[in-house]
């Protein structure tokens, strides 16, 4: 348990000299699963750090990621008995625009993306959390699975490319934007076969939009806010922040 | 919560492998996720609804979790008459809503599409254990168990986390947040959510590792998930249903598929 | 008998083998990404089949010391270690599964929705055969004392219950050394009974050796033979049998929050100032219930025919087993959720409205909420608005996460405040006085998820407190806190009742009650 979220040592000390250090420890004696750290000191004005943890997955790892989705999958229960109010005047506004909207189902796998770093974590996530919506109950049944899959991957992929090494905003960014993009094709196929093309270019173009946004740079932002309670302790994507702040 | 709970009673369906239900219902899907004509899923529908008194539920039960569907389907016709291809006469233009013969088609296909699709999975869903679904996906399947049953035990959570949920709600008005900003309470509520379930994901994969969870030992499995012939029978109904209605559209020239 | 890696271990002759010791030579290890040790130094050495209780104050790091000896800190992805520590002469990250471990949540360490299963997962874990693991499954079971079916839901056992299927859980697996965190810290009474003597009997039939960290000493002193102090930051401070410790170390130990037997934490002096019966007379009723029937669920009343009068400067502790209501009832009395029957009516003394005049809007949340029409809006408190509620009615929840709605302490204490539109110079002016008077003044920009649990629980009385209200509602508030908090909180509750603020506390807290309490209301039991 955290006792204190008070500023440590050397993290006040990146402060004054404005840049940041990563304390780096010695691996423990002849142990496996020693993670490798580089530390890359920016020169410019703006700090970064780049580190790459283990890529195997800690049981911490799929025990949280499972979580998140389970939250998540709530979360979007939630969201889905209160959504339409909003969605019906951006409908009317423009026909295909409340996909904007649907960015919030994206968010789970941007999400544990980010926090757990590991290949897959994307997409575990937003399955696990598809799968809770289609077990709590949704309109959409079976097929929240393979939404959550599709989505899943589009995020994944963004994370890939990067060779899951880096979490900064821009990547948050666009792996909200593949989630949405993912999503934008995928229910125009199942959902909104039946449309014109006018409709489903305006309905991927909001997705990737509105993935970008809420699922993209809010989840960056939520995963900076919950790492500021110390519920992230046990992440490499938590103690670079509370190390920092 | 109520709807989490798997229905149980003595019915056949109750004790088929979940991961044939699963198998099942999205093989049938695949089906009738390609084309998007009113026969087909009609065809479809017609077929499931003669099994549906066999699933395990009643009714009441049958109409309560499916309620969603009923409201969906409907929806999303609308969005498909109104914005659907043009084709025939037109009756209504307005900017982008077109009202027109091909509209009007594709609306009740979409319509009756969703029922098909999803009317059958619910009612599968309905009558799976998350545990014996995990037992499936691990030991028939063969996924990687720490996955399986890491989701597993997370699901086990959710009950909890709809307490937290309610509790939050309580302590917003008990804080005088109450009256006002519906989206930003529940923004707020969401984070709390999140705060609290990393809490106890922490600590359950802490209690689960010491119970030796995620070690390099071969686990053994206390409940064994048997896949055999009702199961490949399910399975098979489910894709018959798909195959024969696909083929009925295709055999009646009213069969249009999605892409292409 | 050498004793191998579990991959080599055969079932049977985990039967027969002796419990294995425990030793810390040197041992330190301080989290990822702190600055300070969690602990450093450590020599220990406990024998096979010894029962130890470890002690010591709070942040001692006890639980660091527990989750190492078990294997589950992490390794070197999540902290730099020192020194060496062994189970029965290897590393522990090679012994998982000879070491058990019961944690201080019951909610967070059942892994599975159903008994049997959840009791059977470390066996399968350890790639025990399927037809061993049932009968072990059985056998576990009975000996902490569960009757239960094996597909019973885990999910409605009651605290004590899940806190021995997980004992069950541990024991199944046939463990060298069993661990417990503060097992019973999070029950009530009944529930730290179950626990303590499922413990006692497990320890009784097995040879294991036995460590559990517990601030309630008085529960585990029949069970051990050796107590052992940890001090904070590392070393041991007292080491030896129960009684020798307790007398030697005693006072120390209550100073650092420890239950100690016989010591009260009050130090002797009274909780409040003045006596009851002059508080009685001289103070007007503030709320009243009248066959009272709450509900959470609407159409199911979990408790009915509840008469409680609400007056000020007068403690009501609402008492009751387990799932008869209580924490319902509190909401209820509250204001936050509507009642299910019978009447609850708020005096104009604690309204500030007449009955016959002023309706103030519903409140959006309880919209859809069934309605009772016998009762003016004004005088039922499920219908005030959330704002109106502050000044009326604060309530304090059990967990107090549940309240948290900012990023700091100082902004969880101006919440309320900027809620009733007070001028920021009032604003700053409170959030000083009762930050000062709760100890809060140095964690005012900390975050409030990241305070210790008695700093929560402060922060969250505080939350309340700050707005004035004329009734504090609290449900359990001494709930798994060390003696000091303990002592800190009702001293700080006897302040706000000879100011005249009516208490209403849902408890099983004995002490609590003795030291506070003007009327016990018993709900549900016969």
């Amino acid at each position: 348990m955290p006792a204190q979220g008070g500023i440590s040592g050397p993290a006040a000390e990146a402060r004054v000299t404005g840049r940041e250090r990563v304390v780096t420890r010695a691996p423990s004696s002849g142990r496996k699963g020693t993670s490798v750290h580089s530390t890359i000191e920016n020169q410019g004005a703006k700090p970064f750090t780049r580190r790459r943890g283990s890529l195997r997955w800690r049981v911490v790892d799929i025990v949280v990621a499972a979580v998140i989705g389970v939250a998540a999958g709530l979360i979007f229960w939630v969201w889905n008995l209160t959504y339409t109010p909003l969605s019906a005047p951006l409908e009317a506004l423009l026909p295909g625009a409340q996909s904007l909207l649907y960015g919030v189902w994206l968010f789970a796998g941007v999400l544990g993306g980010l926090i757990i770093r590991k290949p897959g974590a994307a997409l575990f996530t937003e399955l696990v959390a598809a799968t809770v919506s289609a077990l709590v109950g949704t309109q959409w049944g079976p097929l929240t699975l393979v939404s959550g899959l599709v989505q899943g991957l589009g995020a994944e992929l963004v994370f890939a490319i990067f060779l899951y090494a880096n979490y900064r905003v821009y990547v948050a960014v666009l792996a909200g934007a593949g989630a949405g993009l993912a999503m934008g094709i995928n229910d125009s196929i199942l959902w909104y076969a039946g449309t014109g093309a006018d409709f489903k270019t305006i309905y991927i173009v909001c997705a990737v939009i509105g993935g970008a946004l809420v699922a993209g740079l809010l989840s960056w932002v939520v995963v900076r806010a919950l790492a500021r309670t110390g519920a992230l302790s046990r992440f490499a994507a938590g103690r670079e922040v509370t190390a920092r702040s | 919560m109520s709807i989490l709970t798997p229905i149980r009673g003595t019915a056949r369906i109750y004790t088929v492998n979940p991961v044939a239900k699963l198998a099942a219902a999205l093989l049938l899907s695949g089906f009738l996720i390609v084309t998007i004509d009113w026969v087909s899923a009609a065809v479809a529908l017609v077929l499931e609804s003669l099994l549906f008194a066999n699933a395990g539920l009643d009714g009441r039960a049958f109409f309560r979790r499916t309620a969603a569907i009923w409201i969906a389907a409907p929806l999303a016709g609308l969005t498909t008459l109104l914005y659907g291809v043009q084709d025939g006469r037109t009756y209504v233009e307005l900017w982008l809503i077109h009202i027109s013969d091909g509209s009007i088609v594709l609306a009740i296909a979409t319509v009756l599409r969703i029922l098909a699709i999803g009317l059958p999975a619910v009612v599968l869903f309905a009558t799976i254990d998350p545990t014996d679904l995990a037992d499936g996906l691990a030991q028939v399947w063969h996924l990687p168990s720490r996955f399986v049953l890491g989701a597993l035990a997370g699901l086990r959570l959710i009950s909890l986390f709809l307490d937290d949920w309610r509790q939050l709600e309580l302590a917003r008005r008990a804080r005088g947040l109450g009256d006002t900003g519906r989206v930003r309470r529940f923004a707020g509520q969401a984070f709390a959510l999140l705060v609290l379930s990393l809490r106890r994901g922490s600590k359950l994969a802490t209690a689960m590792e010491a119970r030796g969870f995620g070690g390099s030992i071969t686990r053994t499995w206390a409940r064994e998930s048997v896949f055999g012939s009702r199961e490949w029978l399910l399975v098979a109904i489910g894709a018959s249903i798909g195959a024969i209605a696909l083929a009925t559209s295709i055999a009646t020239g009213a069969v249009r598929f999605v892409v292409g | 008998m050498p004793i191998g890696t579990h991959g080599e271990d055969t079932a049977a002759a985990r039967d027969e083998r002796a419990a294995a010791g425990l030793r810390a030579e040197n041992w330190g290890w301080r989290h990822a990404g702190r600055s300070s040790w969690a602990l450093r130094g450590l020599d220990l050495v406990i024998e096979p089949g010894e029962r130890v209780l470890l002690l010591g104050a709070s942040g001692a790091g006890k639980s660091t010391l527990m989750h190492a000896f078990a294997g589950v800190l992490g390794g070197a992805d999540e902290g730099e270690e020192e020194g060496e520590l062994l189970v029965g002469g290897r590393r522990p990250e090679e012994t998982r599964g000879r070491v058990g471990l019961v944690l201080q949540d019951p909610d967070s360490q059942i892994v599975l929705a159903r008994v049997g299963d959840d009791v059977a997962f470390g066996c399968e874990n350890l790639g025990v055969p399927r037809d061993e693991i049932w009968p072990r499954v059985g056998k576990a079971l009975a000996e902490v004392g569960l009757d239960l079916a094996l597909d019973r839901p885990t999910s409605a056992l009651s605290g004590g219950q899940k806190q021995r299927v997980a004992l069950a859980g541990v024991i199944a697996m046939r463990p060298d050394v069993v661990l417990l965190d503060e097992p019973t810290a999070n029950l009530d009474p009944a529930g730290v009974v179950e626990v303590r003597d499922a413990v006692a009997g497990v320890v009784r039939a097995s040879n294991a050796t036995f460590v559990v960290i517990e601030h309630r000493v008085d529960v585990w002193l029949d069970v051990v033979d050796r107590v052992i102090v940890l001090e904070p930051g590392g070393g041991v401070l007292a080491d030896g049998d129960p009684a020798t410790v307790l007398r030697e170390r005693g006072e120390e130990l209550a100073a650092g929050g420890v239950w100690v037997p016989g010591a009260d934490p009050l130090g002797g002096g009274p909780a409040r100032e003045r006596p009851v019966l002059e508080r009685a007379v001289t103070h007007p009723l503030l709320l009243e219930a009248a066959a009272l029937a709450v509900e959470r669920v609407p159409g199911t009343v979990v408790a009915d025919c509840i008469d409680v009068r609400v007056r000020a400067g007068e403690a009501t502790a609402v008492t009751g087993p387990n799932g008869a209501g209580k924490s319902t009832l509190a909401l209820t009395l509250a204001g936050l959720i509507p009642r299910a029957g019978g009447t609850l009516v708020a005096t104009p003394e604690l309204s500030g409205v007449d009955p016959a005049d002023g309706v103030p809007p519903r409140p959006r949340l309880l919209r859809l909420g069934r309605w009772r029409h016998d009762v003016t809006p004004a005088a039922d408190p499920a219908r005030w608005t959330s704002r109106a509620l502050l000044t009326r009615i604060g309530t304090v929840f059990q967990d107090p996460e549940h309240q948290f709605v900012s990023g700091s302490v100082r902004g969880e204490l101006e919440v309320s405040l900027r809620a009733l539109r007070l001028p920021p110079e009032e604003i700053a002016e409170r959030v000083a006085d009762v930050a000062g008077r709760l100890r809060l003044e140095e964690l005012l920009d900390a975050n409030p998820y990241t305070l210790s649990g008695g700093e929560k629980r402060r922060l969250s009385v505080a939350s309340a407190l700050v707005a004035r209200p004329r009734i504090l509602v609290l449900d359990e508030p001494t709930f798994g806190q060390d003696s000091r908090t303990w002592a800190e909180l009702v001293r700080l509750l006897g302040e706000q009742l000879d100011r005249g603020t009516a208490v209403v506390a849902v408890t099983h807290d004995r002490a609590f009650i003795e030291a506070l309490a003007d009327q016990v209301l018993e709900v549900g039991g016969s």
